[in-house]
């Protein structure tokens, strides 16, 4: 993993986030970390608020309750536009102009002029692999080369914090290992990055986890931490196993009505700001 | 949304440098696309030569509608290309990325603006040129008060366009909202019948809608020598009710 600790505040720092649009909670009580420098993924089933909760840290996503600090601000302070790349799911470039344009554009949108704005575009045209189509309308582009676009503008502004709304969905394995290769690398610069994905596999290229269904975090730890807690091997197990254990506590939990319930419980290595039950599930996978 | 103070703390709501190069893409987007391009600057004349056909052997009545045209067909043609293109941004996240980087919504709405304004002005020349030119529309006062009036047309198309945008669900719906928005200006606004002969709430109406002051604006252009008080007026009235417009369409822009 990585050195010692960076200073300053973490990435983002999540805590009792709610948001509900119309009756439907869509994200619940949601609370974790991310420290600096490392690859978090945020894993979960589609449909289960992975895209509404990186969109609250982005700080598009109007909440119900909890905050949001991100690198030290709240999340959508003015401050934080240049600091923060987001890749949405769907690439959100012009498809009728070329990659160049596209890039020109956005670093201008960034506030780069001049031989800056020139220096940022070339610099993630390499650092993407984009340069054979660089004068090419991105429409024309496969879909791997069209997401590596949004990717790219996405890099424009040398951000401290990615985040990016399943960036590999869809690709074909060559080009996926490729752009882990690329997420690799700007953790190792020092670029904080939150990958979501659905596919249970893509864990392995993260450093840290949060693992997320039907709208609660089931998990916010190190990928080794929640193997070894879990007793098993792979994530995908380790997901299911904690599924269970959390649904067989909330039905504990329910059966106990005069009680206050707890909330269900979590697991962490973020003891601190934790009121929560640790997971000492011993289930075998 | 979360923050809106610290939102504010620009002096400016706006940024030069980021409106321009927002005006400088879509002027590129609109000349990738040769055909809408063409479509946008032929379409008028090609309705002017037209309306020229229909009147033939009827010249008095081409001098009275020929002027009033000027302020209604930059603007339905402005309109479909507008509200499709910001429907497209909208809809493809680009407008929402733009938002999340250090752009205003202004520099959005701005942006489009210029851009649209350029083409108003290709537009309003080349329209201006061939109906006074081959077509020999003749007006009293000078030619340039028919081109402001085809500019402020497109304008006030262009604010629509976006503000339908905002509305729409889709480019099906923004194209509706072309009938049910745009034509019944088009109705009452004096084209086909004298305002003064309209039932009374009627010509109520058309006071309310922009359309009838291009109308008229082009009227006084074409029936006096030298600008008049009433196309002074109606001009600024058209200019506020596009910036009216234009403000609101900023407002649907949601972060």
């Amino acid at each position: 993993m990585t050195g010692p600790e960076p200073a300053g505040p973490p990435a983002v720092s999540v805590f009792g986030l709610h948001v509900s649009i119309g009756e439907n909670a869509i994200v619940q009580d949601v609370s974790f970390t991310v420290p600096r420098g490392v690859i978090v993924g945020l894993l979960g089933p589609s449909g289960c608020g992975k895209t509404t909760l990186l969109r609250s840290v982005v700080g598009i996503q109007p909440s119900t309750a909890g905050h949001v600090q991100v690198l030290g601000l709240p999340a959508g302070a003015r401050g934080l536009s240049t600091r923060i790349g987001y890749v949405t799911q769907a690439p959100s470039v012009y498809p009728d102009l070329t990659v160049l344009e596209n890039l020109r554009y956005f670093s201008a949108a960034l506030g780069l002029r001049g031989w800056r704005r020139e220096d940022a575009v070339v610099r993630v045209v390499k650092e993407v692999d984009l340069a054979p189509y660089a004068d090419k309308p991105v429409a024309w582009l496969s879909g791997g080369q069209y997401s590596r676009v949004s990717l790219a503008v996405a890099l424009l502004g040398s951000p401290e914090l990615l985040v990016m709304d399943e960036p590999t969905v869809g690709l074909d394995p060559m080009v996926r290992r490729e752009l882990w290769g690329v997420f690799q690398r700007l953790a190792e610069e020092g670029t904080t990055l939150l990958v979501s994905s659905h596919v249970m596999d893509e864990a392995d290229h993260c450093d840290r986890l949060l693992l997320m269904r039907a709208g609660r975090l089931l998990a916010s730890a190190g990928r080794e931490d929640v193997l070894e807690h879990t007793g098993c091997e792979r994530v995908e197990d380790a997901f299911l196993d904690l599924v269970s254990a959390s649904a067989a506590a909330e039905e504990a939990d329910s059966a106990r009505t005069a009680v206050g319930r707890v909330p269900p419980p979590m697991l962490t290595d973020e003891s601190a700001d934790s009121d929560r039950p640790y997971f000492s599930s011993g289930a075998r996978c | 949304m979360l923050n809106p103070a610290v939102r504010r703390s620009r002096a400016l709501p706006f940024s030069p440098g980021i409106t321009t190069a927002t005006a400088g893409r879509v002027l590129l987007q609109i000349r990738r696309d040769r055909g809408s391009t063409a479509l946008m600057l032929v379409i008028p004349c090609m309705l002017m030569v037209l309306l020229k056909l229909v009147f033939h052997g009827a010249e008095d009545s081409f001098e009275r509608v020929g002027p009033q045209v000027f302020g209604i067909f930059p603007v339905i043609v402005m309109y479909l290309v507008a509200s499709v293109s910001t429907l497209r941004e909208r809809s493809t996240g680009t407008a929402e990325r733009l938002l999340t980087l250090p752009v205003q919504r202004l520099d959005i709405v701005l942006g489009y603006s210029l851009a649209f304004a350029f083409l108003a002005v290709l537009q309003a020349t080349l329209s201006t040129l061939l109906a006074i030119g081959p077509l020999g529309l003749d007006i009293k006062g000078p030619a340039v008060l028919l081109m402001v009036i085809a500019m402020l047309g497109a304008l006030l198309g262009l604010a629509l366009g976006l503000l339908a945008s905002g509305f729409a669900r889709n480019e099906f719906q923004a194209v509706q909202f072309l009938p049910a928005g745009v034509l019944p200006q088009f109705l009452v606004c004096g084209l086909f019948v004298p305002r003064e002969e309209m039932h009374g709430s009627l010509a109520a109406l058309a006071k309310v809608m922009p359309m009838t002051y291009a109308v008229q604006a082009a009227t006084q252009a074409a029936d006096h020598k030298g600008i008049t008080g009433i196309f002074v007026r109606d001009a600024l009235l058209i200019l506020l009710c596009v910036i009216g417009v234009l403000m609101a369409s900023a407002a649907t822009l949601k972060r």
